[in-house]
């Protein structure tokens, strides 16, 4: 779809299908007929021009796309059954009249149903970035680094599981929401990190999962503009990535916050995020994106890593502590308490965490502890734990950065 | 999460211990890693699964930067196992690895008894995308 309408198509898919699935429910056979459409106007509009009111055009098309293919489906069926008289109802479905189909906004439906809890993280996070976000089973695969076939796959179950569990075509109750809103924003939340974990130099090949992320936080942040969590969510993305012409160097390599050049930060996307941070939290209690969104905006208004708040960044981890029984948060906040009253403070705090199952054998916790001493001026003791962490890490940049600042210790302290 | 299954054999003398089963017993074990990989495309976690020609065949190549690379037989005369065959999978999380791990440790072998191949499971490091 690299046409010039593909912004307009992307932004007007989820909406499409929306409208499809609402009238026809049948959820895999609508968004099959929304690609349908969505790849017969990437052909028709740069010859004949975009029509007056494209998302009718689509509707229309994908319409009757779904019921052409409902009736060769019931017409196979009935050729192979010979049993014209077990032809389903769906048969009999016909072209709705022009505008019955072009109503609200379905996006933020879709968006709930996409992320449903029902599904596995995988599943989700394919459906979201197809279903809502437009992008094809060939552009996720790649994205994911798994083959076509194994995406579209995920893809079908995803939309199997779906239909199986009934999940309604209609926006949660309001009692549900909270739970249901919790899971839409993991999903994004997940492709961003994902992006953001993969991603570095220049991608030819790749789509950028964060920018995905990051528009479609906009989409949930302008349907739900009240919700201080989207705020949040939002803020932490744009926040965050707007590091990342500083965050590696030319092979990848990480650059940790404190080296990077401040002057490559994106100042537009720091400022957007810090004003979202600020409004959501003249909203009320914040929750946890807002917070994590929070510290992000203190790093990032830092002219230089010394004149970083860490005051009150140890505030934030504490109030993020109270809300989230997670010790991943623990332990930025030991590293927080060492940046602000020193590492022996800091040190003091992991130590709780060594008998936490969920972080023991964790290499985080292992490149904390390296890098408190260090900054305690303990290397021979930081150098077995920077080792541990390399040893423990899946992920190269990670490793090589650790292995990196092992060799360099190990150089500086033993005589040439 | 990426990991890679490889599936180890009893090294023997270098040839496949499947070439002395009988042809139904055979059939069951190419039948049951036919229903396993069915079953993990469907699933959306399989990556890619190959199976291996027998070590008598491999080679072991060597190269130190001069001349042309010595090529010996291989490989490793002794160790008692080798790698007969791979999957990589992408699943949700470790647990899901050793669970397809352990089912594929019981193919079954001669007599129609799980053969309790062992199965090293090793995680996929993730890595951020060629540059080009």
């Amino acid at each position: 779809m690299k046409t010039t309408g593909e912004h307009w198509l992307r932004e007007l898919a989820p909406q499409v299908l929306g409208a499809l699935v609402r009238r026809y429910g049948d959820f895999g056979a609508a968004e099959d007929a929304v690609q349908e459409a969505l790849t017969a106007a990437a052909f028709q509009w740069p010859r004949t021009g975009v029509p007056e009111d494209p998302r009718a055009w689509l509707i229309q098309v994908a319409a009757r796309k779904l019921t052409d293919q409902v009736r060769s489906e019931s017409a196979r069926r009935r050729r192979e059954l010979k049993m014209v008289s077990e032809t389903p109802p769906q048969e009999s479905v016909v072209l709705p009249p022009d505008d019955t189909l072009v109503g609200d906004d379905d996006t933020l439906v879709l968006l709930f149903m996409c992320c449903h809890p029902a599904l596995t993280r995988a599943s989700a996070i394919a459906l979201t970035l197809r279903a809502v976000g437009g992008l094809t089973t060939a552009e996720i695969a790649s994205a994911f680094l798994v083959p076509e076939p194994t995406m579209a796959q995920r893809i079908s179950r995803a939309k199997q599981s779906i239909k199986s569990s009934g999940v309604g075509f209609a926006l949660p109750l309001p009692a549900e929401q909270r739970v249901r809103l919790g899971a839409v924003l993991h999903v994004l939340y997940l492709i961003f990190n994902e992006g953001y974990a993969t991603t570095s130099g220049p991608t030819h090949q790749r789509v950028a999962l964060s920018s995905e992320a990051i528009r479609l936080a906009r989409a949930a942040h302008a349907l739900l503009p009240d919700s201080s969590e989207v705020s949040g969510l939002l803020a932490l993305m744009l926040l965050t990535d707007a590091r990342s012409a500083a965050r590696s160097g030319p092979n990848g390599e990480i650059v940790p916050l404190d080296e990077q050049d401040r002057a490559l930060w994106n100042q537009d996307a720091i400022a957007q995020g810090a004003q979202l941070v600020t409004d959501a939290m003249t909203r009320g209690t914040a929750g946890s994106y807002l917070l994590q969104a929070a510290i992000a905006a203190v790093h990032d208004e830092a002219q230089r890593a010394e004149d970083t708040d860490w005051p009150q960044i140890v505030e934030l981890y504490a109030m993020l502590g109270r809300i989230s029984d997670n010790p991943m948060v623990a332990l930025n906040h030991a590293v927080a308490v060492a940046m602000a009253r020193g590492p022996s403070e800091g040190l003091s705090l992991l130590q709780k965490l060594d008998h936490d199952p969920r972080i023991q054998n964790h290499y985080r916790l292992d490149a904390v502890r390296a890098h408190l001493l260090e900054r305690a001026g303990n290397v021979t003791a930081a150098l077995p734990y920077y080792q541990a962490a390399a040893e423990k890490t899946a992920s190269i940049p990670e490793r090589n950065y650790l292995l990196l600042k092992l060799a360099r210790l190990k150089a500086a302290s033993s005589p040439p | 999460m990426k990991f890679m299954l490889m599936m180890h054999a009893p090294r023997g003398n270098g040839e496949y211990q499947i070439s002395h089963w009988k042809p139904e017993e055979f059939r069951a074990h190419i039948q049951f890693m036919k229903g396993l990989n069915k079953d993990l495309r469907e699933a959306g976690e399989l990556v890619g699964a190959e199976g291996l020609a027998p070590p008598g065949q491999a080679r072991i190549v060597r190269s130190e930067g001069e001349g042309a690379p010595e090529v010996t037989d291989g490989p490793f005369a002794e160790s008692k196992e080798f790698l007969v065959g791979y999957w990589i999978v992408d699943v949700e999380n470790a647990d899901r690895a050793y669970a397809i791990a352990g089912r594929a440790s019981t193919a079954p072998g001669p007599g129609g008894k799980p053969l309790g191949i062992k199965i090293e499971v090793r995680q996929v490091m993730s890595a951020p995308p060629d540059s080009l």
